[in-house]
């Protein structure tokens, strides 16, 4: 039944992208404890988008997984973006 | 693809599994039980609503105190709202007709995950339950109106929690509905069987399905924090806590906008797969009604705001909504001129579910173009919140829903339930209906731009004469209903055995016999090359 | 594209029933994602008082529970690595850390919560009303019902974990069958994505 076989992730790698969120984790609580203004929000915003594509890619699988599922999620995301977009639309022009 | 199923073979009417009778029948995954259990609960509050809709136009036969006061007549439009909306028009051609024809029509035996297939149809007995409790028990019936606006939806004293938590039950049944969907069209179409070789109406539903997916949850966290704010006092949405009424709006209509494109999409599936048959020729434009489609179930999803130009967002969002609104006509019209060029030169066989089908494309023009009344910010300012707003809505969703859910059971009752129902009063039902609808949708536009509001129990003098007008076509419309019903009912019992192929369609569920065995076809049939769901020759 | 496949009669897909978990993480993002847009809006337009109510959160709390998801996270996804190496033994251990990781995520979660009703502040409570502005009763009415529903979603992911963890033991879920174990830490990590949003967003706008 199975048509292809699984990509095994070793452990590893897993350790690997874990120091990498952890590393990110510790300098985001660090860059934001600096007094940065407005761009703190920005900045801590910055590495949760890079921790969650790496969730995503290798956690998740997706960069095993068929296109489709990639094309998938990537829409889902870009459809929350413009929603939220579209409602600060109103906000920021009131 | 050719049937040579013996007439007594176990069709999944009479199958006797481990169960027997009723339990035969709720405890069954076969997703064509699934559909008729979902037709007759469907059925069942169809007609509930139906009577609360009858008792208002009642009610408005004459100003003043008619049969209601203006309390009664609060939580009748809000109870009529709730089940009109969440339990038939969102699921409606779905979960019907969806579950019964989706895995027949691509080639499978079932939908991919059967169990949850039964589990959704629980939760929406289980919502529907829920919804009515509110109405026998507690403090009084809701009287919100079915978009549950803040901060009045925690501020009446009204028993809403129920209320809105089985809207909250009911999304989640729409939402396992569209995940069902979704997977069966991904992984279980037949060999042979490509995207582009989809029949309409499975493209329609896979597009719907997503915005089932997508859209539901908002409305489902949204209507959870109504329910907190009635329990905690949170402040979300409470001015006097800091909270914004209109960002509830916002999020109500970022799902209740899309939903009415749940509400039409199939609609338009189920007109795609008519017109064709009864034309006897290759639907015009078959990738064009498939990217009209996508484009609406994309679009539709960007314009929720048109629904508040009056409650003072910014004027930014208002010319925002207002442009992305006309946008969303275009892949409408294009499928309306799809349908018309599909009939130019066919060789059209004018029978009932085509009478129903063109009169769709009839109602659904009107309500269209009313649309861009409403969708254009100028004169959308003058007819906000008026009788106008009540046609348009009516004419789209009960004439664009309603008469599509008339024109599919008419088309697919024979491989449903294997008998013909009796043509010459399904005719009459259609004309009585479509005269009926008529003369009660229509006063509306104009006692609308006359400026008669909606939600009133009440109205001016000067309003008489087309409500008058409209309560006597509601009447017309019931007795219509009572003609349609009263036939299929009789016919699914008594009617004449059906061929299994009676309108000469193409598709893959008119090749399997009337009813369907048990699971739909022996060997999964192939499509081959040149084989595709509309070619007639 | 994707092939088609037939029912059988013991129909195993395990394609289909990662895209149904896909499809179900979707609606949760969506979920969430509104919440999101709330807490958007809401800090638009009350930027200061978020900004002084989100010092009443204690950061180590935060980022000790952020460490802990992230290696919750791990192991979950190295269980899978285990199933598919066909160690039985090591999957359930590694399983069982995960488990182990949200049940102390939600004790720290009970503390941090009790510290703040113990100071007054919870949804709807007299003390907030009073003493502090509209900006802060949202930041505090947006952090507990956000931490709430995602603790919500921790104790789900438990139980999927749970009900995977039994299926390995039987043999049911094996790597011929590894759907069940795979979509629990799909599950899983989605819950450890959303939290990755709510860290910065609540403990970090000092």
């Amino acid at each position: 039944m199975s048509e292809e076989k699984h990509h095994i992730v070793s452990y590893k790698f897993y350790v690997i992208i874990l120091l990498v969120l952890l590393a990110l984790t510790f300098s985001s609580v660090e860059i934001t404890s600096i007094e940065l203004g407005k761009y703190t929000v920005a900045g801590a915003l910055l590495f949760a988008v890079v921790k969650s594509y790496l969730v995503l890619t290798y956690f998740m699988h997706l960069k095993f997984d068929k296109p489709y599922i990639k094309i998938m999620v990537g829409f889902v995301f870009a459809v929350f973006v413009v929603t939220i977009v579209i409602t600060l639309l109103d906000y920021l022009y009131r | 693809m050719h049937t040579t199923h013996a007439e007594n073979e176990a069709n999944y009417l009479k199958y006797k599994g481990k169960y027997k009778g009723l339990l035969g029948w709720i405890l069954s995954t076969d997703h064509k039980r699934i559909g008729l259990l979902y037709l007759y609960s469907i059925g069942t509050m169809f007609i509930v609503g139906a009577l609360l809709g009858l008792a208002m136009k009642f009610e408005l036969l004459a100003p003043g105190k008619t049969i209601m006061n203006a309390q009664t007549y609060n939580a009748t439009f809000t109870v009529h709202g709730v089940i009109m909306i969440f339990m038939i028009v969102v699921p409606g051609l779905p979960a019907v007709f969806g579950n019964f024809l989706m895995p027949i029509m691509i080639g499978a035996k079932d939908v991919a995950f059967p169990k949850l297939n039964l589990l959704s149809w629980y939760l929406y007995v289980a919502g529907v339950f829920l919804v009515l409790s509110a109405l026998l028990f507690g403090s009084g019936t809701p009287d919100t109106g079915w978009t549950f606006y803040a901060p009045y939806s925690f501020k009446t004293g009204t028993n809403l929690l129920p209320a809105v938590f089985g809207a909250f039950v009911l999304g989640f049944s729409s939402i396992l509905t569209g995940l069902n969907f979704l997977v069966t069209i991904h992984r279980l179409r037949c060999p042979g069987l490509k995207w582009t070789k989809l029949p309409l109406f499975v493209w329609t539903l896979y597009g719907t399905a997503w915005i089932q997916l997508l859209a539901t949850p908002v409305v489902g966290i949204t209507l959870v924090l109504i329910a907190l704010e009635r329990v905690f006092g949170v402040g979300i949405f409470d001015p006097a806590l800091g909270g914004d009424p209109i960002l509830y709006q916002h999020l109500f209509w970022i799902y209740s906008h899309p939903a009415v494109y749940i509400m039409i999409l199939p609609a338009m599936g189920a007109i795609s797969e008519i017109i064709p048959t009864f034309s006897q020729k290759h639907v015009f434009g078959y990738k064009a009604i498939i990217a009209s489609t996508m484009a609406i179930a994309f679009v539709g999803w960007l314009v929720w705001g048109h629904h508040m130009y009056t409650a003072g967002m910014s004027g930014t969002a208002q010319y925002y909504f207002s442009l992305l609104t006309f946008i969303v006509a275009i892949p409408s019209a294009i499928k309306v001129f799809n349908w018309i060029s599909t009939m130019y030169k066919g060789s059209i066989n004018i029978q009932t579910p085509f009478y129903w089908a063109v009169s769709f494309i009839f109602v659904f023009m009107i309500g269209g173009l009313s649309g861009l009344v409403l969708g254009a910010l100028s004169t959308n300012v003058y007819v906000h919140d008026t009788a106008f707003v009540v046609g348009h809505f009516h004419y789209i969703v009960f004439g664009g829903t309603g008469f599509s859910f008339f024109a599919a059971i008419h088309y697919w009752f024979p491989k449903i339930f294997g008998r013909m129902y009796d043509k010459a009063w399904a005719n009459i039902g259609w004309l009585v209906f479509f005269i009926g609808f008529l003369a009660l949708y229509t006063p509306m536009f104009y006692l609308g731009l006359m400026g008669m509001p909606r939600r009133y129990y009440d109205y001016l003098e000067e309003f008489h004469g087309g409500n008058i007008l409209s309560t006597f076509g509601s009447w017309i419309l019931a007795t219509g209903l009572i003609i349609i019903i009263t036939n299929l009912v009789r016919s699914a019992r008594k009617g004449p055995k059906a061929e299994s192929n009676p309108w000469h369609g193409k598709t893959l569920e008119w090749a399997v016999p009337s009813p369907p065995p048990l699971e739909n076809f022996d060997e999964i049939p192939v499509i081959a090359e040149d084989d595709g769901p509309y070619n007639y020759k | 594209m994707e092939k088609s496949t037939q029912i059988t009669h013991d129909h195993y897909d395990a394609e289909a029933s990662k895209i149904g978990m896909w499809l179900f993480i979707f609606t949760e993002l969506l979920l969430f994602g509104v919440l999101f847009i709330i807490y958007a809006v809401y800090r638009y337009m009350n930027t200061d008082a978020f900004h002084l109510a989100a010092e009443e959160l204690d950061r180590f709390i935060g980022t000790l529970n952020t460490v802990l998801l992230l290696i919750s996270s791990m192991t979950i996804a190295m269980a899978t690595t285990a199933l598919q190496k066909k160690n039985k033994k090591l999957t359930l251990l590694l399983s069982s850390v995960t488990v182990l990781l949200g049940i102390v995520f939600l004790v720290n979660k009970y503390f941090e919560w009790g510290l703040k009703f113990s100071h007054g502040i919870w949804p709807g409570s007299e003390h907030m009303i009073e003493t502090m502005s509209q900006g802060e009763i949202l930041f505090f009415g947006l952090y507990f019902i956000m931490t709430g529903l995602h603790a919500l979603h921790i104790i789900i992911g438990l139980v999927i974990i749970g009900f995977a963890m039994v299926g390995v033991n039987k043999g049911k879920v094996n790597s011929n069958r590894p759907s069940l174990l795979e979509n629990a830490g799909l599950y899983w990590h989605l819950v450890d994505l959303i939290w990755i949003f709510l860290f910065p967003l609540f403990y970090l706008i000092t």
